[in-house]
């Protein structure tokens, strides 16, 4: 893009005068690769919205992102987890007073097909069908069989094993050290794994709340064996009680001032916030999007 | 001084953009090459366990105890190929001998010109075929839970290699001396005689080396088996099962890998592998298609 930019200059050097690009603000924003996609669609749209600032936004995840905001090499930290006690720590040292800002929702719900009758799963359960050593692979296991899926086989769809989903996925369902069963189908993203259950009567699959279609279902999820089965949704993933799902999160040292305030103002607003559920997350409430 | 007018300026001109354009085939194939040991060579050497990565199935490179078996990808690979062979080689010799041998005139050039715009069709074309297609029609024919499997890569990847072991082999009958076939119908054969047991005995090493490019191009795609095959690390047992190709795991993997990791270097040690293949498959088809025209 820079490159672009000064080629651009070379050609018309009448069209970028120096005076031009010293107004130019631009925030830095790293972090997150879970955010990364989110956060370059925020820093698109607002380069159309404010033209004065620029939004320069990297990956290379949450770690890194919020140790360059504590260095203050960058504006903004994207993390798709809470800071740790370390890290407040090195920051508190560093004299920064890390504001956090909850940007969004990652929720991931589970999809059956519309034939399949289960409504409800235990974490356990989800466990026993994607985890290595898991015993489930019927769907008789579960005491139902599905209408269309003569095979009975439990048909596991998945992600590659670099997306967020995969290792959020992992971590709250499988836990920390455990693996995915082999042989599951990978799609290679959030839209894929729902369209594949659509077309499956035997599958299971775990995406974006947001790629839900009226082919699909989504059972609710229950932490434990009797404990309250929640349904999926923004609100639930609002509130916290869906245990699949994560708040995304963005750091400023200290209070942000000027163009950072009015960017992080301007991405809870409603027009950020929908291009987040463009992207697949859930907003931080609900907004209505055209 | 007189010789260098615009004529001779043209001529040296010509001349080295001719060069420039024959060695390039050759850079670029130590390029690649240079350039893909460079990146996985590390990787092979020092962390790689090449017995597990030909002997087990887990591949699991961003596990936090990672593991790079790569059997069930070569496996994958290897079965989806072999039933595009399966698929491909009795439809492109069957063409190539009716384009050659018994299509005249209008026909023939007709057919030419479509089986080469068949080759034209890109790939993830195909996949979106075996997808959107393919996929609902084997799970209907079949009753099977999953249409994404051996049987529906294997066959659009069949029908892929096709046209270009077609346009092949009917260049290899081509060059068959007609004085073959006219000593065989003089000897009071029949069409079917002379073509059987004198047109591609002749043209053997020629139909090999077609169908030697067809396993080549079969086991370098990548977009339509990615799409077709479910992308499934599996030991397959039978055409309806899903399974995962070498250059699907390169492509879905390699996007979002941070440059000079393990998971970096793991799809670079299968990247060497493929090319190392693929370069047997064609150096094998090459040599055989020489003798032909040697003789």
């Amino acid at each position: 893009m820079n490159k672009k930019i000064s080629l651009g200059c070379l050609v018309l050097l009448m069209a970028c005068g120096g005076g031009d690009r010293a107004q130019r603000t631009v925030i830095q924003n790293k972090g997150s690769d879970t955010l990364l996609n989110v956060a370059q669609a925020w820093a698109e749209a607002y380069s159309q919205i404010n033209p004065n600032v620029a939004v320069a936004v990297t990956g290379g995840g949450s770690g890194t992102g919020i140790s360059a905001m504590i260095n203050g090499t960058v504006d903004v930290a994207n993390a798709s987890r809470t800071m740790g006690e370390e890290e407040l720590e090195a920051a508190r040292r560093n004299g920064v007073e890390p504001v956090e800002f909850v940007v969004g929702f990652d929720a991931l719900a589970v999809f059956l097909h519309e034939n399949n009758p289960i409504e409800s799963f235990t974490v356990a359960q989800l466990k026993d069908i994607y985890g290595e050593g898991g015993s489930a692979e019927t769907w008789s296991a579960f005491g139902t069989s599905v209408p269309g899926c003569g095979s009975d086989e439990i048909v596991r769809i998945s992600r590659q094993n670099n997306s967020g989903t995969y290792a959020y996925f992992k971590e709250a369902v499988l836990g920390e050290d455990a693996e995915y069963k082999l042989g599951s189908r990978d799609m290679h993203g959030s839209k894929d794994v729902v369209d594949l259950v659509e077309n499956t009567p035997c599958a299971i699959g775990y995406s974006g709340l947001a790629y839900e279609t009226p082919e699909v279902h989504m059972p609710c999820i229950a932490v434990e064996e009797g404990g309250a089965c929640v349904v999926p949704s923004v609100e639930t993933a609002i509130e916290g009680s869906y245990p699949i799902a994560r708040p995304l999160l963005m750091y400023t040292a200290g209070q942000p001032q000027g163009a950072v305030k009015e960017y992080m103002d301007w991405i809870l607003s409603d027009e950020g916030q929908c291009i987040i559920l463009e992207r697949g997350y859930a907003p931080v409430r609900e907004v209505s999007c055209t | 001084m007189d010789q260098r007018d615009r004529a001779w300026w043209t001529d040296r001109l010509v001349q080295a953009l001719v060069f420039i354009g024959g060695i390039s085939g050759i850079v670029f194939v130590v390029g690649i090459f240079v350039f893909v040991t460079k990146e996985g060579l590390g990787f092979v050497l020092n962390t790689l366990d090449i017995k597990e990565f030909f002997t087990s199935i887990a591949w699991r490179p961003t596990s936090s105890n990672p593991t790079y078996g790569a059997l069930a990808l070569i496996v994958g690979t290897a079965s989806v190929t072999g039933l595009a062979m399966l698929v491909s080689v009795p439809l492109a010799l069957g063409a190539a001998v009716y384009i050659g041998e018994f299509a005249k005139g209008k026909t023939r050039e007709a057919l030419k010109v479509l089986v080469e715009l068949l080759a034209a069709i890109p790939s993830v074309v195909w996949g979106f075929i075996g997808l959107s297609i393919m996929s609902p029609l084997i799970i209907d024919l079949f009753d099977v839970p999953v249409g994404l499997n051996v049987l529906n890569a294997g066959v659009i990847l069949g029908l892929m290699a096709a046209p270009i072991m077609t346009t092949i082999a009917e260049d290899a009958l081509k060059a068959v001396p007609d004085g073959y076939r006219e000593a065989a119908e003089a000897l009071g054969a029949t069409r079917w005689e002379v073509i059987w047991k004198v047109v591609i005995p002749a043209g053997k090493n020629g139909l090999v080396a077609a169908v030697l490019l067809g396993v080549g191009r079969g086991f370098g795609e990548t977009m339509a088996v990615l799409m077709a095959t479910g992308h499934s690390i599996n030991i397959p047992t039978s055409p309806f099962d899903s399974v995962r190709a070498l250059t699907a795991t390169i492509a879905a993997e390699l996007g979002d890998t941070s440059y000079g990791s393990d998971h970096y270097g793991s799809l670079f040690a299968l990247g060497i592998l493929l090319f190392t293949v693929t370069f047997i498959i064609n150096l094998t088809a090459d040599v055989v298609l020489r003798r032909t025209t040697r003789r």
